[in-house]
């Protein structure tokens, strides 16, 4: 097996916060991770969950209190990577007096291409993001979404090995969206490594090869995205509609929302028959009983709920 | 990757340009041409005396402001405006990216004294006297302005790297003034008793950059000319203390979380 | 197409401001007027000491230095213009033009003739005038202009002939300094003061100024000189009138008559001479002329 393409030991960040600077606030609590090649790895997590201090440690923006973290195997204090790697960070801002052109021509010339081949290059990236026509407008004029895609395109500049994207989806309409999902494709295709920040959890089941969670600076969980719901409990929903001059019953085993004549029952997988009696006996008629798709979504709420008892700040001693 | 400091410094004077920083040209252009046709009428016989004085003033103060308040934003505006996010990102180290911005600005300033030089040039000219051997040594008094701009800007620079635009501005200009005043200060200290108000004195003569080295303008006007030696210990001392302020720059900038 | 707020917006901008501007400046004009009287005027120079000055200058000096000498020209130029003003910052602003910039020779030369001219013309102090040009040599020896102004000062203002000799002759050494001035040297160390000298001294004055009030002042001085010098000719003329016929002419129309002046003897700006009641030329009545005061103690020097 070919080395990991991002390997992340033990990487903690503090931040030291207050009036006088003396107490730190550890945003990233002794992360382990790893990523290998070809995949596309999502990265979730709620606001303020150390995502994006992950994103800027591995891209050399900020500097780790501990830990190491390697990419392609190079350190990630090792400028030489970044030739092999592409960035979009979470809300770019770019030099809002050059155009998209002028923007993507200034950091070709970091990737040691030709005037030539970087124009080429240049030309093919806008028209893959589809900012060609608007190639020579300043970027002071741009809106959220086409930033965004210049974004993606000064990523991709150099042909990066591995791309890391900090909420890619972010300002983009669901046209935009769905662009930017077969750009990943796409890359993927290519044979290169997407590490990816999110919120958007429907894109992460649908994209990813793997996920993790982070929560509070800590990590949650690491797999794919199935491996990680299916440790959550499995429920049936049972569709019913009641006879007329029918009512519920009381004491239902699972829970039910009516909408128009119709009801949505849930309950556990093993009171299934129970329940189906139940119904039975107020004959109700069944329309449809099936799995209740297990979603992240209710995995990541479930998890943050629980992140909100323990404090989501955790707070380390002065040193 | 000796060439990345490059694009960084076209860039920059390229941010220069589209921002109008060039416009002050126009400004300058004004006071010469003003100064041009109004100095017969006041001053009679010493119509050139005053023209170069006060061309040669309004290249350095001129070019004094735009040192300081664009360079203290060198750093601080592409953190503040997060365009250094993805730019880092890039196969550029910290260093060299310190460096394509200081060399923009002097390019900017550069490219700013030429023009200001050629209008001082014409008001010259208008004012009737044929240029004489002797007004080479403008150009001199114009090349130490250069120096000088160039040390102020890589002090502006330095701050930069840590402190807010207000703040820099502020050291910088405390900078400049305490080496304006750096032969004075160790002379009060050669002056008092105090041997440990000397040792004091003296430390801060040598640690503070002496602008007085670079003040030529009297000299130009009266078209007296300027030792070689001085030139070439000027272009020295400029060029070992910039690289020192650019050596601590890029120590502090290597450090820094960019949050 | 634009809002009618905006519309109506430019054209208040567009009416107001003018009516402003206006405004402003008659209430400037105002508060100027308040202090018009020169006796009332306090007159300050926030800095004077010229040490400070170049202190503060910051390598630029050499402006500033322009900008005081332009304040003392402007200086002067209204004292001169207004009545029973008296001349007393014209000293400390030539100081510290000449302390910012030594080698403006134009200052020391403008301080020679006002700061020692007596009367409504000058500060009437030959004594700074004196110490102004002397520092003006200092610093530039090669100048023969500032010695030739120092021997003026000595001649004309202080009567010292010794003194003004040997400035002259030194003068007369320097680079470019034209021959009268060692001429002029060995004239005013032997015969001392006369109408004649004083009048290559003024003349060379003239010559070697660019500044237009020193010439018109020069100018005003070479015509009374010459009507000094008008005045003993015909002195002498009317002396060998009265020879002739016992009393003195009562006119120059009588002189013409007896043969004594082939016409009508007019000063520099074309008005005939008068002969007043003791028998001696004066100037006409309307006449600007003024002859100079100091060529009344006009002596030989002191042996």
């Amino acid at each position: 097996m070919s080395a990991p393409a991002i390997e992340i030991l033990g990487l903690t960040k503090d931040y030291p916060v207050g009036f006088w600077r003396k107490k730190m606030r550890r945003s990233l609590d002794n992360l382990t991770l790893q990523v290998e090649e070809g995949e596309i790895f999502g990265y979730l997590g709620p606001n303020g969950a150390g995502k994006t201090t992950t994103l800027k440690l591995l891209t050399g923006l900020i500097f780790p209190t501990a830990g190491t973290a390697r990419v392609l195997g190079k350190s990630i204090d090792d400028v030489t990577m970044h030739r092999e790697i592409g960035y979009l960070p979470e809300q770019p801002y770019f030099y809002d007096y050059l155009t998209a052109r002028e923007l993507l021509d200034y950091y070709g010339h970091f990737g040691g291409l030709s005037k030539v081949q970087r124009r080429e290059r240049v030309a093919q990236l806008l028209e893959r993001v589809g900012l060609a026509s608007a190639a020579n407008l300043q970027l002071r004029k741009y809106s959220k979404g086409m930033l965004q895609r210049a974004g993606i395109a000064q990523a991709m500049l150099h042909d990066p090995k591995v791309v890391f994207l900090d909420e890619p989806m972010s300002g983009l309409d669901p046209v935009g969206r769905r662009e930017v999902r077969d750009i990943i494709l796409e890359l993927k295709k290519q044979g290169k490594t997407v590490f990816f920040s999110t919120h958007i959890l429907s894109d992460a089941e649908m994209l990813c090869d793997r996920v993790a969670v982070l929560a509070g600076g800590k990590l949650q969980g690491v797999g794919a995205p199935e491996e990680i719901v299916s440790l959550e409990v499995h429920a049936m929903d049972i569709l019913f509609e009641l006879r007329e001059g029918r009512s519920l019953p009381a004491g239902l085993a699972g829970q039910v929302t009516t909408m128009g004549g119709r009801c949505h029952m849930e309950v556990p997988e093993s009171d299934l028959y129970a329940a189906l009696e139940q119904l039975r006996h107020c004959e109700a008629r069944i329309l449809s009983v099936s799995p209740v798709r297990p979603t992240l979504e209710d995995y990541f709420l479930r998890l943050v709920g629980k992140e909100k008892v323990t404090s989501h700040a955790v707070e380390v001693a002065v040193r | 990757m000796s060439a990345t400091p490059m694009p960084v410094a076209v860039n920059t004077f390229r941010e220069a340009v589209r921002d109008r920083v060039l416009y002050n040209l126009v400004f300058f252009a004004l006071v010469m041409i003003g100064a041009a046709i109004l100095v017969g009428q006041i001053s009679i016989g010493i119509d050139r005396l005053v023209i170069v004085n006060l061309g040669l003033s309004a290249i350095s103060l001129f070019g004094l402001v735009m040192a300081i308040f664009i360079g203290v934003g060198l750093v601080s505006k592409e953190i503040e405006k997060r365009t250094l996010y993805s730019l880092l990102a890039q196969p550029i180290r910290r260093w060299e990216f310190l460096i394509g911005k200081y060399a923009g600005l002097v390019l900017t300033l550069v490219v700013n004294t030429f023009f200001m030089t050629l209008g001082l040039a014409a008001a010259l000219f208008y004012v009737g006297r044929p240029f004489v051997r002797t007004d080479a040594v403008i150009l001199v008094s114009i090349y130490f302005i250069l120096l000088e701009l160039a040390l102020v800007t890589a002090i502006a620079l330095f701050f930069s790297c840590f402190s807010t635009p207000m703040l820099s501005t502020l050291f910088t200009l405390g900078i400049y003034i305490t080496g304006n005043f750096a032969s004075d200060i160790r002379g009060f200290g050669d002056f008092t008793k105090s041997p440990g108000i000397k040792v004091v004195t003296r430390v801060i003569y040598y640690l503070v950059p002496n602008f007085h080295n670079f003040n030529s303008i009297a000299e130009a006007s009266h078209g007296e000319s300027i030792p070689l030696a001085l030139v070439g210990q000027n272009t020295l001392y400029t060029a070992l203390y910039v690289a020192l302020l650019l050596v601590a720059a890029s120590a502090v900038f290597s450090r820094r979380n960019l949050k | 197409m634009k809002r009618p707020s905006q519309t109506r917006a430019l054209w208040t901008a567009v009416i107001a401001v003018p009516l402003l501007f206006a405004a402003i400046a008659g209430l400037q004009m105002r508060i100027d007027g308040e202090a018009r009287s020169a006796t009332k005027q306090k007159e300050d120079l926030l800095l004077r000491t010229p040490a400070v000055i170049k202190k503060m200058s910051f390598g630029y000096d050499s402006l500033l230095a322009d900008i005081y000498w332009t304040r003392a020209v402007q200086y002067y130029g209204t004292r001169l213009a207004t009545k029973g003003a008296t001349y007393e910052q014209l000293w400390p602003l030539l100081d510290i033009t000449t302390a910012l910039d030594s080698k403006m020779i134009v200052a020391y030369r403008f301080g020679a003739i006002f700061l020692s001219e007596k009367g409504t013309a000058g500060a009437g102090r030959p004594d700074l005038a004196i110490e102004l040009v002397k520092r003006g040599i200092a610093a530039n020896p090669d100048e023969w202009h500032l010695d030739l102004d120092l021997g003026f000062l000595y001649y004309w203002r202080m009567k010292d002939y010794a003194s003004a000799a040997k400035a002259f002759l030194a003068a007369s050494k320097k680079p470019n300094a034209p021959q009268m001035l060692a001429m002029t040297a060995a004239r005013v160390a032997e015969k001392g003061g006369s109408l004649d000298t004083s009048q290559m001294i003024w003349s060379e004055i003239y010559v070697s100024n660019k500044d237009p009030k020193i010439r018109e002042r020069a100018l005003q001085t070479l015509q009374g000189i010459k009507a000094a010098q008008d005045q003993l000719h015909l002195n002498e003329i009317a002396d060998e009138y009265k020879n002739r016929f016992g009393r003195y002419p009562a006119s120059t129309s009588e002189l013409r008559s007896a043969g004594f002046l082939d016409g009508i003897p007019v000063d520099p700006l074309g008005y005939p001479y008068v002969f007043g009641p003791d028998g001696k030329a004066a100037l006409n009545p309307d006449s600007p002329i003024v002859i100079p005061q100091d060529l009344n103690s006009l002596a030989a020097p002191k042996q």
